[in-house]
């Protein structure tokens, strides 16, 4: 972040394809955009804005799971969710377990953080031994 | 999971490998029209490396939706299991012989010979290991490659380490940065060899800024220290030639390197297949039907060619069962007739070969990026593009009216600049 005239300037790399243009937004101190240069299309200014103003991530990864054929389930968030709560979504299902067999879709964790969204699993998962 | 015991003698359509391309040639094959599918893992279940890649991106272009790697596999799986297959996982393929013999391995059936009436090799790729780029020093544990650092880390529950260096900045070498990171192990850094990132933007911007790991450019890793265990590592810039300079080299501690240099495709039953190999793809030529130098051996997925993207292995692999299917049941359609060569910036080309009477999509990988570039297929077509780079397939569509008045039996493609008016001296 660079400041000048009073204005903040934030730079971002566009995701939108590869040429991945170096995205820069001015803000004015009541945090309002006043400008976005730097994209070569209007994927990159809506990216820009969006990655400035309320930036979202899909959060994927893994719990624990007792007597599945393995160790861990593969878990996602059914909606991508504010950035900054990533931490604390990952911290919380850290010290998730559930016990197989589990269906693909199944919730894991219901309104996540107080949120509408759910944390589901990713795939099926079989016990470890279909006999028991 | 749910391997079979009582194999057939014989099948119509057998398919090794029941990662995306395996599932998918099988599926087609079936839907073409044949009574009899067996379809081979060695793993304890299908899906292939989709199981590890716990990460969504997948299946945009099949599904029209991101999907994660267990669920796009498990997709696909269900679609199989509405028709009549066997599977056989924890199961070995050893051997297929011109004749299409296959002789299989696992421990419910010991070792078995079935004989197809086409075969379909969907054996994936395996992962460049440190040998493949000779790092000097000794040879402690906690070097492995980042997919089998994936596998540990999603689905074995097993951490690989505390600190890990990243050497290598593919796709998957960015995608463990992160999943490292989330897991509580440190990453101090990756390093990539090259000038440009081989993997995505979406995941330098996603797995290394949003966790402020630094990218290295054209440095590499040019020792390893330890005697049980990596203690650090000695990383250096290289030049142009990609020669490093000891000069200016710094050592990095560290447990753990995780090595993401690349994938090979996994070729050995092809070789003993004695099959024709391109050594620009290390996979088989193929025709256009994915039909590879021996009759009735078909091939698809990064046994071919390494995708980037799960889609065009899908693609390309219901194509190789369509086929497959007709091969068996005697409707194959009319050989290729034009031959395919890489030209200027463009590494590899598949197929090999296609037929100027129906519609084909190739695909290619270009050597070095380009920004605003013209693609020619010989004198009979071109297309802009607005970028190139060596990390995503460049996917064509031929048409048969591009070939309308074209009478020779190759064409050249070439990728070259905008600004350059014709093709370079050959
Ligand atoms: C870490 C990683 C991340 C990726 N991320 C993405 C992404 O974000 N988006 C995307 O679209 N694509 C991604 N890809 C690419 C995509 O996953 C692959 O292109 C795709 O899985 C290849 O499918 P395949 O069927 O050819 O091979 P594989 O999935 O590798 O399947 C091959 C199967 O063959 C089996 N096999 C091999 N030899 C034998 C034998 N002799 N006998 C019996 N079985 C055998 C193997 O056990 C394996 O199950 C990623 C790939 C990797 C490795
Ligand atoms: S701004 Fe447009 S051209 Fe530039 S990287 Fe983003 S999507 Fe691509």
């Amino acid at each position: 972040m660079s400041t000048d005239n009073d204005l903040q300037t934030t730079q971002y790399l566009c995701i939108g394809c590869p040429l991945g243009c170096r995205l820069e937004v001015d803000e004015d101190p009541a945090g309002d955009i006043v400008e976005i240069r730097g994209f070569s299309c209007r994927k990159g200014k809506t990216f820009a804005e969006r990655e400035h103003t309320d930036p979202r991530r899909m959060i994927t990864t893994t719990v624990g799971v007792t007597g599945g054929l393995w160790a861990r389930l593969p878990v996602h968030a059914t909606e991508e969710m504010p950035k900054h709560q990533m931490w604390d979504v990952i911290d919380l299902l850290r010290t998730v377990s559930v016990t197989a067999p589990v269906a693909m879709g199944d919730v894991v964790v219901a309104g996540i953080l107080g949120s509408e969204v759910d944390v589901v699993a990713s795939r099926d998962m079989p016990a470890a031994d279909p006999a028991a | 999971m749910m391997s079979i015991t009582n194999l057939q003698d014989q099948y119509d359509v057998v398919v090794v490998g029941a990662g995306p391309g395996g599932m998918a040639a099988a599926l087609a094959a079936l839907r073409t029209g044949v009574d009899s599918v067996l379809m081979v893992d060695r793993e304890v279940e299908p899906g292939g490396i989709l199981n590890q890649c716990i990460h969504n991106g997948f299946g945009l272009h099949h599904f029209g939706e991101e999907l994660t790697g267990p669920e796009y596999a498990q997709r696909f799986l269900t679609d199989l299991l509405d028709h009549h297959i066997d599977i056989a996982t924890d199961c070995y393929v050893l051997d297929v012989t011109p004749d299409r013999l296959v002789t299989l391995m696992s421990p419910s059936v010991g070792v078995r010979q079935v004989l197809a009436g086409a075969v379909v090799l969907a054996m994936g790729a395996r992962e460049r290991t440190r040998g493949a780029i000779r790092i000097p020093g000794r040879r402690p544990s906690g070097v492995m490659t980042a997919g089998l650092a994936q596998k540990f880390v999603n689905q074995m529950g097993l951490l690989p380490g505390r600190r890990a260096v990243i050497l290598g900045s593919g796709d998957i070498g960015l995608i463990m940065a992160r999943r490292m990171t989330l897991e509580g192990v440190e990453v101090p850094g990756v390093f990539e060899i090259m000038p440009h990132a081989n993997g995505l933007t979406r995941n330098i911007v996603q797995c290394l800024h949003d966790f402020d790991i630094p990218l290295h450019l054209s440095t590499t890793v040019v020792e390893i220290h330890g005697r049980d265990r990596v203690e650090k590592v000695t990383v250096a810039p290289v030049d142009e030639r990609l020669q490093p300079d000891l000069s200016r080299a710094r050592t990095i501690k560290c447990d753990t390197l995780l090595a993401s240099i690349g994938l090979i495709p996994e070729n050995e039953l092809s070789q003993k297949l004695g099959l024709r190999i391109d050594p620009t793809t290390a996979g088989p030529v193929v025709s256009s039907t994915m039909e590879t130098s021996r009759d009735g051996v078909f091939a698809a997925g990064n046994v071919v060619h390494i995708h980037d993207l799960v889609d065009f292995v899908s693609q390309e692999a219901l194509l190789a069962g369509e086929n497959a299917a007709r091969y068996v049941t005697g409707r194959r359609p009319p050989a290729d007739n034009i031959k395919l060569n890489a030209g200027t910036n463009v590494a590899s080309v598949v197929p090999h070969t296609i037929s100027s009477d129906r519609e084909h999509t190739v695909y290619l990988r270009v050597r070095h990026p380009l920004e605003k570039s013209w693609l020619r297929l010989g004198e009979v077509y071109e297309k802009r593009l607005r970028y190139v780079v060596p990390a995503e397939m460049v996917s064509l569509k031929v048409r048969p009216r591009f070939l309308e008045h074209f009478h020779g039996d190759s064409l050249t493609i070439d990728i070259v600049p905008r600004d350059e008016p014709g093709r370079e001296e050959m």
